[in-house]
């Protein structure tokens, strides 16, 4: 049950960040950043192609008290970093995969809007895209909890 | 619930009633607005009252006979629902009769005899210009503008036609529904607003139809300040409200069973023809699709904001493949025509906009292959004319007003054009003059009238014999001449690329198909026969409608060049930008 979803941008900066309100989000936001360096360092270790989505999957970045993140990369090194709960230890590696693959198909059908620009923030503040996006994060975190 | 009350309610009375959850719910906000406008009502009602049995929530008469009246039907036929549900014997409107009286209502709406046997079967909700639409309650407010003024005298002469209700009642009409509409909740103002405007129609769908006109008028005020500050792009989207009122209204009666909460979504024949002509514009091939670049160019033109734009993509884009196929492609433009007329965007995409069902709903039109010829021929920087050609092919004219997309300046010559064309159109059945007069004129002037037909195809079979038969028609000649050369210009670039018009008018005679040689051997037995005063007359007036042509062919070239002349404008401007933008990176 994913507790924050964030996308992040090839440049490391956030395209999406959304985390359950209940707390701090402040928090979340930190762990995300502080998880990309062990994206980072897990990229430059892999080899140069990454086709294969078993290496596009990152598998467990780091586990702290609480929670646990997981990290997944596109072949255009954009990251996927979601934070779970640690006591849902119900949680297993193939779902957090399927998760990933969601999350990635969505992202890809936001790019195939001819109207945004990548690199532009996922949004769905306005009547605009990112609708189904957000809509779909939604119901990830909702779901498994 | 209904059911045992009605039951219970009156022994001998009208049978019980099964009423669905729909009715229930409408029934029973009917009956509380009308028990809630008695409860202010005068002292009339008040020995009404005593006769009820206590604890029993009465109907007071008169908002009941306005709600009777507002469902449209004869008086008779209201006079013979009260009776039947029984309001008449027991001397008031009580849940059941009124329940009963709903039911029969809407069977009489429906086309059913007024008889308890009717009410028995399934019905549609009664429509009283007052139920129903969250389209209605949408376009609400503007209509609320109307609606306080055109009420009452729309009560006073509708008084009369009410009689035969009871003394109390009578009294009653005459002092509450001043009152109690007016009082009752806002949704009905506007509602009643309609009733005059739908005045003389009584079937259910004709009802449900004035209320989308209607607001679409109404709308038309709101809208026409955003219109009218933007100039001449602006008054396109004045023309194409009126002309939404007309497709809408005329599309409505051809469609049963339409939910009219569907109706903003549902596409016309006309704008489905509009549609696929723009898509055609953009991609000669209406089986494959357009990329999402070339979509994104076109539809930023409807001058909307990039985020709506971006989120009519994600409704439109079924398969989220970035380009979008014919279907796809008219529900995007649909809901940016919806949009630009002031209706918000739906959540989801509406059912008869997906693209399964808009591909079952209207089989691909059948164009002939010379008209495809022509579109593969054509370079986008035609697309204008094209537009041109194709809305001027189309019945209803102003349509193709709206897209403001792909014209902004030409609309008023196309107009003008157009309104020519109709003109030229029924007048095709008259020979064309200046064959007689024998006189160079007529073979330029005589090929444009098949043009005309062969785009419509309709006419294409009627023409080559009437131009053989050669009618004598002097008196109509010159206005049908005139006209006839204004939609020579429209016509041409169908065939080929834009050309001046003396070019054009020589192409034009191979491009006829059969009747071109059969005109011009019809035309040199009559030169012969005219006097020459006329000669001379005739010669004067084409050589005036020539130069005429010549003027409008050259002033539409004009606009459109000067359109190309803006776009490239302002992509160089975009290109600028988005040079300045990547400067500073690449120095970083």
């Amino acid at each position: 049950m994913a507790v924050c979803v964030a996308v992040i941008a090839k440049e490391n900066y956030p395209l999406y960040i959304r985390s359950t309100p209940t707390e701090n989000e402040l928090k979340f936001h930190y762990m995300v950043h502080t998880s990309l360096d062990v994206v980072d360092e897990k990229i430059s270790a892999m080899g140069k192609a990454l086709v294969d989505q078993r290496e596009l999957y990152l598998g467990l970045l780091y586990p702290t008290e609480d929670y646990k993140v997981y990290g997944y990369v596109t072949n255009s090194k954009v990251k996927f970093v979601m934070v779970v709960d640690s006591s849902n230890t119900a949680l297993r590696d193939n779902e957090i995969r399927s998760m990933f693959r969601k999350l990635h198909n969505s992202y890809t059908d936001v790019m195939c809007n001819p109207f945004y620009n990548p690199g532009d923030r996922i949004q769905s503040r306005f009547v605009s895209l990112g609708r189904a996006f957000d809509n779909m994060v939604t119901s990830m975190m909702i779901q498994v909890c | 619930m209904e059911a045992a009350a009605a039951g219970g309610g009156c022994g001998s009375g009208p049978p019980p009633l099964l009423l669905s959850e729909g009715e229930q719910q409408c029934y029973s906000e009917l009956f509380a607005r009308c028990a809630g406008a008695a409860g202010g009502g005068p002292g009339p009602g008040a020995p009404e009252a005593s006769r009820v049995a206590p604890g029993t929530v009465t109907a007071a008469a008169g908002p009941v006979a306005d709600l009777f009246r507002a469902s449209q039907l004869p008086a008779e036929t209201l006079h013979q629902i009260t009776e039947l549900c029984g309001a008449k014997r027991v001397g008031y409107f009580g849940p059941t009769q009124f329940y009963v009286a709903l039911k029969l209502i809407a069977a009489a709406q429906s086309g059913l005899p007024v008889r308890i046997e009717s009410i028995k079967c399934e019905l549609p909700l009664p429509r009283f210009m007052m139920s129903k639409n969250d389209g209605e309650i949408r376009f609400g407010n503007p209509a609320e503008l109307h609606g306080t003024k055109v009420q009452i005298p729309y009560l006073t002469t509708e008084k009369n036609s009410f009689k035969r209700m009871d003394d109390e009642d009578k009294q009653q009409e005459t002092q509450s529904p001043t009152m109690s509409p007016l009082a009752s909740p806002p949704s009905s103002p506007p509602h009643y607003q309609r009733v005059p405007l739908s005045h003389g129609y009584s079937k259910l769908r004709s009802s449900a139809e004035q209320m989308h006109p209607a607001p679409y008028e109404a709308r038309q005020p709101l809208v026409q300040p955003e219109g009218s500050s933007s100039g001449g792009p602006g008054t396109k989207p004045l023309r194409h409200q009126t002309s939404l009122i007309r497709s809408f209204s005329v599309e409505r009666e051809l469609q049963d069973n339409s939910s009219y909460l569907d109706e903003p979504w549902r596409i016309t024949e006309e704008q489905r023809e509009y549609y696929v002509n723009q898509f055609r514009s953009l991609q000669p091939d209406p089986s494959s699709f357009i990329s999402g670049s070339v979509a994104k160019n076109f539809f930023t033109k409807s001058k909307l904001s990039i985020p709506e734009l971006s989120y009519i993509w994600e409704l439109s884009d079924a398969d989220c493949d970035g380009a979008l196929t014919l279907p796809e492609f008219c529900a995007a433009f649909h809901l940016i025509v919806a949009r630009k007329n002031g209706y918000p965007l739906p959540e989801g995409l509406p059912p008869t906009l997906q693209p399964e069902y808009l591909q079952a709903a209207f089989p691909k039109p059948k164009w002939d292959c010379q008209l495809f010829d022509s579109y593969s021929e054509s370079l986008p920087a035609n697309q204008q004319p094209r537009d041109l050609n194709r809305m001027e092919k189309t019945s209803v004219k102003d349509t193709a007003d709206l897209p403001v997309p792909t014209q902004d300046v030409t609309g008023d010559d196309k107009q003008v054009l157009k309104s020519t064309v109709n003109e030229a159109l029924p007048k095709d059945v008259s020979e064309d003059p200046a064959t007689k007069s024998g006189l160079l004129p007529p073979p330029p002037a005589l090929p444009p009238r098949p043009c005309p037909s062969q785009s419509e195809q309709v006419l294409e079979a009627e023409l080559p014999p009437q131009l053989s038969r050669a009618p004598s028609q002097a008196a109509e000649s010159s206005p049908s001449k005139k006209d006839v050369p204004y939609s020579q210009p429209p016509s041409k670039p169908i065939r080929r690329k834009f050309r001046p018009e003396n070019q054009a008018t020589e192409n034009q005679e191979p491009s006829t198909v059969g009747s071109g040689p059969a005109s011009a051997a019809t035309v040199k037995p009559h030169p012969t026969v005219q006097k020459q005063s006329s000669k001379q007359k005739k010669a004067i007036q084409t050589a005036i409608r020539k130069n005429k042509e010549a003027n409008a062919v050259l002033a539409r070239l004009n606009s459109e060049l000067q359109q190309q002349l803006k776009e490239v404008h302002q992509e160089r401007i975009a290109l600028e930008n988005q040079l300045e933008q990547l400067r500073p990176v690449t120095v970083l």
